[in-house]
């Protein structure tokens, strides 16, 4: 379904990623994690084919990828309606203006229905909840039925109720449709109970497979080559950096790599 | 006051005309401008513009041809600089303004010491309504007709570029093209308006219609009718009150864009707490 060998991409002599691999099955939730400045729009932005990468292969098996940007800022004068994002998705690279159809019509409807956004299809976007936005951005990609979709920090900026909210509603489609998602978040906490595959950048480098082969403190020691101690509390994580006993440099020491907060 | 005399004299007729058309180009564009943040943008290719308008003056060409060069070689001289960011592209956009001001500043100096033309400056700067040779209606038509038409054809990929331009650039859309395209389309609006309203004035036929319309209008369309409308309005209307202001202070009228620009504001002013008001009656209707 989706392949990446190798990948490297660099920016102005600094690296950004540096052979990253992964492969991801069809259907499978993946969750793309890593600290801010980790390099996971790069690599999403890679994979969209939006960024060339330097070194590397990229394979989506000629599928059609669905994307959902970071931090859609919609003016809140934007005049577009929630269905007329997802319609966007649809015909939006066409030129001309649209033509009222009812095939047309009926395709956004059914797309506003599945993500259960038929209550707010006729509010302006910019009066939305981010909650809210993020379904209709995830409608507008997905209304051409791609089998991959990728998400750019999608939990990011939400309410705890929108978080939990978006995430079944991911899993949903994912499940029912056989959709292969793959998103990228800071905090790996709220996608534990849905997500198949991690994979877990840092220092531009990423190891990739099932939470229980990744989250472990000899793997992510390895990838961050230093020290790092994995903490399960509450059927939460928690990924530390340990002191400097272990002789590390102070600044490297107090780096904050957890990626996720006690709430 | 306004009567048939208004109607049938000449100059009021071609006012008119080209008033209107140049008011329409302006909002149906100025809707895409606001969206894109690029007011500034706008603002400057009319002030860049008028450095055409006053070598038209000088060499006795078309004013409207003179306004419509200079503002689509400001336009190409935005992208050839480039800028990737909105702040790096308002400091282009700062840069090039100044270029074309100076050599506005030069060409107008010419004109008034080589020429006849006495009021150059004022008539650059602030518009010429009544004074529009009959002869330029078919290519004042012509160029506005070809920017509508740019615009519809660009509408779609403007609108998802506006949301995100990746989300474009994934759908085997450039948005440098289009934004280039739109650039362009914005130096024949301007031009236009330049024409008529006056360089420095006609940002307000271009952003005023358009702010105004997206307070109102949840959607694109209803956007691009209502600047549309708001446009004409004060074009119009501002034609009509300037042909009455001869009757006002006898001897001389009022500039016509003096009461373009009132209307215009008069419209924004009002839209915002209509438009407050249209969004909580929607939201107390969901």
């Amino acid at each position: 379904m989706l392949t990446l060998s190798s990948i490297s991409v660099a920016f102005a002599g600094r690296t950004i990623l540096h052979n990253v691999d992964f492969t991801l099955a069809q259907g499978s939730f993946c969750g793309l994690i890593g600290s801010n400045g980790s390099g996971k729009t790069t690599l999403l932005r890679t994979i969209l084919g939006l960024v060339k990468p330097d070194r590397g292969t990229v394979d989506t098996g000629g599928h059609e990828i669905g994307y959902v940007p970071q931090k859609i800022q919609l003016d809140p004068f934007m005049p577009l309606r929630a269905r007329d994002v997802v319609a966007l998705g649809l015909d939006g690279n066409r030129f001309g203006l649209p033509l009222p159809s009812a095939a047309r019509r009926r395709t956004v409807d059914a797309m506003l229905t599945a993500v259960d956004a038929t209550g707010f299809a006729d509010r302006r976007v910019g009066d939305l909840s981010g909650g809210q936005q993020q379904r209709i951005m995830i409608a507008h990609a997905l209304v051409r039925r791609p089998k991959l979709l990728l998400l750019d920090e999608p939990l990011a900026n939400l309410d705890l109720r929108s978080v939990a909210e978006v995430v079944s509603l991911l899993h949903t489609l994912s499940f029912e449709q056989r959709i292969t998602v793959l998103l990228s978040a800071h905090d790996m906490n709220p996608l534990l109970p849905v997500m198949d595959r991690i994979v877990y950048l840092a220092n531009g480098s990423s190891v990739s497979g099932t939470v229980g082969e990744v989250v472990r403190g000899a793997v992510l020691s390895r990838l961050y080559g230093y020290h790092i101690d994995v903490i399960r509390v509450h059927g939460r994580v928690l990924v530390v950096a340990a002191g400097g006993e272990d002789g590390l440099d102070a600044d490297i020491a107090c780096e904050p790599v957890h990626v996720t907060q006690i709430r | 006051m306004i009567g048939a005399a208004f109607f049938s004299n000449g100059p009021v007729q071609v006012a008119l005309i080209i008033g209107g058309g140049a008011a329409l180009v302006s909002a149906v564009v100025g809707v895409f401008t606001v969206l894109r943040g690029q007011s500034f943008a706008g603002h400057a290719l009319a002030d860049i513009s008028s450095a055409g308008g006053s070598a038209a003056l000088l060499f006795g060409i078309r004013p409207l041809a003179g306004f419509l060069a200079m503002a689509a070689l400001g336009a190409g001289g935005m992208e050839a600089i480039g800028a990737r960011q909105i702040r790096e592209r308002d400091l282009v956009t700062g840069i090039v303004l100044g270029a074309g001001l100076g050599v506005t500043a030069l060409l107008l100096y010419l004109d008034m010491t080589t020429t006849s033309a006495s009021g150059a400056a004022n008539t650059v700067m602030f518009g010429s309504m009544f004074a529009i040779a009959p002869s330029t209606i078919p290519l004042a038509l012509g160029v506005g007709a070809l920017a509508l038409a740019m615009t519809a054809a660009l509408y779609r990929p403007l609108l998802l570029i506006a949301i995100d331009p990746d989300l474009a650039a994934i759908r085997g859309i450039d948005p440098r093209l289009i934004g280039l395209a739109h650039l362009l389309v914005l130096a024949i609006a301007v031009a236009l308006s330049a024409m008529t309203i006056g360089a420095i004035l006609s940002t307000a036929l271009l952003i005023g219609p358009a702010a105004a319309a997206l307070r109102l209008a949840t959607r694109p369309g209803t956007a691009i009718l209502i600047a549309a409308a708001i446009g004409l309005c004060a074009t119009w209307g501002g034609i009509a009150l300037a042909y009455d202001s001869f009757y006002w202070t006898p001897g001389h009228g009022w500039p016509v864009s003096v009461f373009v620009v009132m209307i215009v504001l008069a419209a924004y002013l009002a839209a915002g707490p209509l438009g407050t008001a249209l969004a909580r009656r929607r939201m107390a209707g969901s």
